[in-house]
């Protein structure tokens, strides 16, 4: 049993690195391929919006702004949440991960909101090249946002359980990697998607 | 001031958590996330006051790219893990750019085609 904690954290294994924290890092490698692709797509079709609504005209950017920045600060509540369990302060722990699960929330709600008032204005999936780019992006990353909210749930369950201890702090850092990850691509896609500015019809 | 104030104030705080590795103390996450949000709020700004493009677009993109690393290197602890977890993602981030820009040369070709 020993030797399993030495092995996952890296004492053992081949690299000296941890093979968990490798593979997610391997992992966040690739789908920095995904993401670049699809900012890519969005790139090339922004412009081809047909008859129906230019992203220029209905974008709403001040709404976005606090979204962004929700999810902005859920990373420095998520690294609060492994800072805590570092230190073998599981109750903060606790606190920090809840928090940050309720902020990924806030962000998918808002997003929600933001896709059903695109609907109403008459921006569908299949509307043009640009909202089938546009939806395909940002929903990928709402979809990825969202699995990081079932991972924080699963950590905070298993914590209450009392199986989340301070020698297992390395399973709350990969989860945090994934998380700041979802935060890193959202500060990409903020900036070039909404933020340069858009043509309009 | 005397020099332990100077040193205690430009020191970057680490905490020893009896891991692999020293970790930035709670102060100093919580110090780039203030950095993080003063550049989202500058981001922001840019949407309401009237720039030429090009200057937009050259300060947008750089205060994306700082506000890239700063999570990268702090949060995801890049600064102070291996270099190989810097050299994965780095890699996927230069293949990532290298399809955008191939793509992007493609349809343009396309195009004028």
């Amino acid at each position: 049993m020993a030797d399993t904690a030495a092995v996952s954290h890296g004492h053992g294994t081949g690299t000296g690195l941890s093979d968990n924290k490798l593979l997610m890092w391997v992992f966040l490698g690739s789908e920095c391929l995904l993401f670049g692709g699809l900012i890519s797509t969005y790139l090339i079709y922004r412009s081809r919006f047909g008859d129906g609504p230019a992203p220029g005209d209905i974008f709403d950017i001040p709404f976005t702004s606090v979204s962004s920045f929700v999810l902005l600060m859920s990373s420095l509540t998520m690294v609060l949440a492994l800072s805590a369990l570092q230190r073998g302060d599981v109750r903060n722990n606790r606190l920090w991960l809840l928090t940050t699960a309720l902020l990924g929330s806030l962000f998918i709600g808002g997003q929600v909101y933001e896709f059903t008032t695109f609907l109403r204005e008459g921006l569908g999936y299949t509307t043009s090249p640009f909202s089938s780019a546009f939806f395909t992006l940002t929903g990928f990353h709402g979809v990825h946002v969202s699995v990081g909210i079932v991972m924080l749930m699963s950590l905070y369950v298993s914590s209450l359980r009392g199986n989340l201890r301070r020698e297992s702090a390395e399973t709350v850092e990969i989860v945090g990697l994934y998380w700041h990850f979802v935060d890193v691509v959202w500060i990409f896609i903020f900036t070039v998607i909404y933020l340069v500015p858009s043509p309009t019809s | 001031m005397d020099s332990s104030e100077i040193t205690e104030a430009t020191a970057v705080e680490v905490v020893d958590h009896g891991d692999d590795h020293d970790h930035p103390s709670d102060n100093k996450y919580i110090q780039i996330a203030a950095i993080l949000a003063v550049l989202t709020a500058l981001e922001v700004a840019t949407y309401f006051v009237d720039m030429p493009g090009a200057v937009l677009i050259s300060a947008l993109m750089v205060m994306m790219v700082v506000k890239f690393f700063l999570v990268a290197a702090w949060f995801m602890h890049l600064r102070f893990d291996s270099r190989m977890f810097t050299r994965f993602f780095v890699t996927g981030l230069v293949l990532a750019t290298t399809v955008y820009l191939i793509t992007l040369t493609v349809f343009e070709f396309w195009t004028k085609g």
